[in-house]
């Protein structure tokens, strides 16, 4: 039978990454094809390839047996391809009907919009897929699981057979999950290709026929569900490769730096993003918080550094209760933090490299006096040391930050973070998107950090990463640690489980 | 991956790009010339198409606001409260906050210093007159609290408060010199204040009042504050990027509030600087509108202090000498609300004059 869709050795580069190597793939009609594999794996920029948001480099495109150059959504639109994003984009003030035909409008008369034959249309294909929407609702009276729902109304209306669903499930409670599975399973009963990329074992065991297992922008394999099993789809998809190796001392004192106790938090939804966090970090020690992203590492290191408010639980820097402390009062405390988005919470991009060095300790009586006034002549000298000793590449420390590559970037905020001889370091993502010299840098400085007796929570999406750097490793699967593991007696299958709500039992 | 948009501010913020080899501020002072002298090039060309001359309207303009010492004081007197209420605009925008409500908290303000005024009798000229400055400060500040506080407490956006308080302040004002306070005579104004409460003039005949030199010691004060202090640095950290303003510690609700009073109080101090310079009472309908003014004047001004200390006289220069050249050439005053909205245009549109500077050679 000819496969409703299929990719030969597609491959595609970006500027030091490759995204996609030689990929392979086929989905049949009728088929719920899971595409599964860690951040960065490739799985949205293969999707996105055959959706023609990017041109591949490399390699050929097959919709129904028939090679096909596919230069532009519109393009995918027209044989059939539809693709549901994470992010959504729909218009909010509009109503649900209006979102789902925008861009396909049913006119009568020429010009004017046949409300009539748009609802009919509309009602047609919610009753065929069982997706329940108010079509008069505007849009952005509705939860993200129903807005979810027009999404998918919205490209089954343009006419697509093959479904792509970029991380449903990422912003779903479990009942919306519930009702999606449900559709989709009616989609595939009607006849329709869906692809389900995801990230997580569960799930697409629950839902597809086949599992194709990207890592590093490679297909690992392609398996039956019937003939495979968690533990396997999990050593597939993070089996590792050790890049880095340091040197690790074991860890020396025992004093306890960070102490959480029982965390309770919410996301920015309201939803539970915490549901009581236990965990200690000790001086000297990096603790590396392994989790599928989206299980509460966000929050918790927001709660952490003051950033969230906390429901319930407390926050112990040494012996001192912070929980209620404002994010200044926890940095004059001992806390560094890494964000895990640079450009939004570490960088004021139009600052100079001046400006960002001393942003947090400007108040510090070694750059503020009594009167106030900043003295910039200190400024300049503290901030042309740390230019040097964490070689940040910058013509001068009056460029502002947003000039420099992102890797600088980074540097400039580890500079400014560990030069504050931090009790406690939360680094989270701190190597997200930089190139591999920088990565080494950041993850040296981070074991340097801990050998002078810092406390490090490493919060990364990389197992390698986490292994590779963690004295402890602690698994966090919605918004629990559900494991504090010791690197040399655990293997990447237990974690992969472990992260992925399972057990080896 | 979606690149982040740039902001859309950036027009306000002065010229996007750079002129290679100048710095910063220079670069943009002469982005911001070249507009001006765009929006002077296409006002000749609409004189000339409706029949009058170009030079002799120019030239009347410009002797009419700088060819004696009295039109030149004049002029500095028009520009004087827009110096105020464009440094009251740049301060709040460089906290992130669009306060367009400098016209409120202007007429808030001069009410205040107005009553201080006439309230007092006897007290000797140097406790009188700096009173009733800080009073008229104080008044303008808490009028700029108060959209603060709808926008910290409840999320109420400022450019709708502010806004709308304007026109409360105006109906106000206008109600306290209609009834309570409201001097003998037909006329809507209080009576005038004491002589003991005057900022002396400084350029008889013309009106400027020793309020220009609180102008500029106030354009000094605001560019120090700014760029040398540590809470000028957290106001501007506030308002490019408040989420990693909280990430370092900084309380970003109390920063906008103090932007927004600090905004407030300069204001309000212009107003003041009015009543005891200008007019002497509070007349109802003084102000022409000195705080919608100084939005423009603010961002014709790059949003720098110094730019806008340049653009107010600017638009005080317009004002004036548009005087002079309507009695003199018979040009109707319109022209001179042309050139003002055409500066604006062309100081909105950097880009438009970048390309055009990049095809005179110059390169960015």
């Amino acid at each position: 039978m000819t496969p409703a869709v299929e990719l030969r050795g597609i491959t595609k580069a970006f500027p030091g990454v490759v995204a996609n190597d030689h990929i392979d793939f086929s989905a049949e009609k009728a088929e719920i094809h899971g595409l599964l594999g860690e951040n960065g794996a490739g799985k949205t920029v293969l999707m996105s390839i055959l959706y023609g948001l990017y041109r591949p480099d490399e390699g050929k495109i097959l919709v129904k047996g028939e090679e096909v150059e596919m230069d532009s959504p519109a393009k995918a639109m027209r044989l059939g391809i539809g693709m549901v994003h994470q992010h959504f984009m729909l218009v909010p003030s509009l109503t649900v009907a209006e979102n789902i035909i925008l861009g396909r409008e049913p006119v009568k008369r020429g010009a004017l919009l046949d409300e009539e034959q748009m609802l009919n249309d509309v009602r047609k294909f919610c009753d065929l897929y069982s997706l329940k929407v108010d079509l008069e609702a505007p849009v952005y009276t509705l939860s993200v699981g129903v807005q979810q729902r027009v999404e998918i109304l919205k490209a089954l209306y343009r006419g697509a057979d093959i479904l792509i669903l970029d991380e449903p499930t990422a912003v779903l409670t479990p009942q919306e999950v519930e009702e999606l599975f449900k559709a989709v399973r009616a989609l595939k009963d009607e006849g329709k290709t869906v692809i389900f990329i995801s990230h997580k074992l569960k799930e697409v065991l629950a839902i597809c026929d086949r599992i194709t297992v990207l890592k590093r922008g490679r297909v690992v394999g392609t398996v039956d569900v019937d003939e495979t099993d968690m533990g396997q789809l999990a050593e597939m998809m993070v089996g590792r490769e050790v890049v880095y190796t340091f040197e690790r001392k074991p860890c020396e004192a025992e004093t306890t730096v960070l102490s959480v106790k029982g965390l309770k938090a919410t996301d920015d939804r309201g939803l539970p993003a915490l549901r009581g966090v236990d965990l200690q970090v000790c001086a000297s020690e990096i603790v590396g918080l392994a989790g599928v992203e989206g299980n509460g590492q966000t929050e918790l290191v927001e709660v952490l550094v003051g950033l969230r408010r906390v429901n319930r639980g407390r926050i112990l820097l040494g012996e001192t209760d912070i929980t209620t402390d404002p994010p200044g009062k926890r940095i004059e405390a001992g806390i560094s933090h890494i964000p895990e988005d640079r450009h939004k919470w570490g960088l004021v991009k139009e600052f100079t490299v001046l400006e960002n060095l001393i942003l947090g300790s400007h108040r510090d009586p070694k750059f503020t006096g009594r009167g106030g006034s900043i003295d910039f002549q200190e400024a300049t000298e503290y901030s042309k040391k740390l230019v040097r000793d964490y070689s940040i590449q910058t013509p001068s420390v009056d460029t502002p930050a947003g000039h420099l590559s992102g890797g600088t970037q980074q540097r400039l905020i580890v500079a400014r973070e560990f030069s504050r001889q931090p009790k406690l370091i939360i680094a989270s993502q701190p190597t997200r998107g930089l190139d591999i010299g920088a990565t080494e840098y950041v993850r040296g400085k981070l074991l340097e950090m801990r050998d002078r007796g810092s406390a490090v929570l490493l919060v990364s999406a990389d197992l390698d990463e986490i292994w590779a750097l963690s004295d402890r490793i602690a698994v966090i699967y919605e918004g629990r640690i559900v494991a504090i593991k010791d690197p040399n007696e655990t293997s990447e299958q237990e974690l992969g489980l472990l992260m992925t709500g399972g057990n080896l039992g | 991956m979606a690149e982040e948009s740039e902001t859309v501010t950036s027009a306000a913020a002065g010229a996007g790009g750079r002129l290679s080899g100048l710095s910063p501020g220079l670069s943009m002072f002469v982005t911001q010339l070249v507009a001006i002298l765009m929006a002077f090039i296409v006002g000749a060309v609409v004189l000339q198409v409706t029949g009058y001359s170009p030079l002799k309207a120019y030239g009347a303009m410009l002797t009419g606001a700088f060819g004696n010492t009295y039109r030149i004081g004049q002029t500095l007197t028009h520009a004087t409260p827009i110096i105020f209420t464009a440094l009251a605009f740049l301060f709040a925008f460089k906290g992130g906050l669009f306060n367009i409500g400098a016209e409120g908290q202007f007429l808030v303000g001069a009410l205040g210093a107005a009553l201080v005024g006439i309230s007092f009798d006897g007290l000797p000229a140097v406790v009188h007159v700096p009173l009733a400055l800080l009073v008229g400060a104080i008044a303008g500040g808490l009028w700029g609290l108060i959209p603060a506080f709808l926008k910290t407490r409840f999320g109420a956006h400022e450019v709708i408060t502010t806004m709308m308080l304007s026109y409360v302040a105006l109906y106000l004002t206008g109600y306290m010199v209609n009834y309570p306070f409201k001097a003998p005579g037909w006329v809507a104004q209080t009576v005038l204040i004491a002589p003991s409460a005057e900022l002396p003039r400084i350029l008889p005949p013309t009106q400027l009042s020793a309020s220009i030199f609180v102008a500029g010691l106030l354009t000094l004060g605001t560019q120090y504050l700014l760029r040398k202090t540590a809470f000028g640095f957290e106001i501007r950290a506030t308002g490019l990027n408040p989420n990693a303003a909280r990430n370092a510690g900084i309380d970003v609700d109390r920063k906008l509030i103090l932007a927004l009073v600090v905004s407030g109080a300069i204001a309000g101090l212009g107003g003041s600087g009015e009543i005891l310079g200008v007019h002497r009472r509070f007349i109802d309908g003084f102000s022409p509108g000195y705080g919608w003014d100084g939005l423009a004047v603010a961002l014709v001004g790059g949003n720098t202090p110094y730019g806008a200390l340049l653009a107010a006289v600017l638009f005080g220069a317009l004002r004036s000498g548009g005087m002079v050249m309507t009695r003199a050439t018979g040009v109707p005053l319109d022209i001179v609300f042309l050139l003002r909205a055409l500066v604006i245009l062309f100081v909105a549109a950097p880009t438009l004059i970048r390309s055009l500077l990049r095809r005179g050679g110059l390169r960015w």
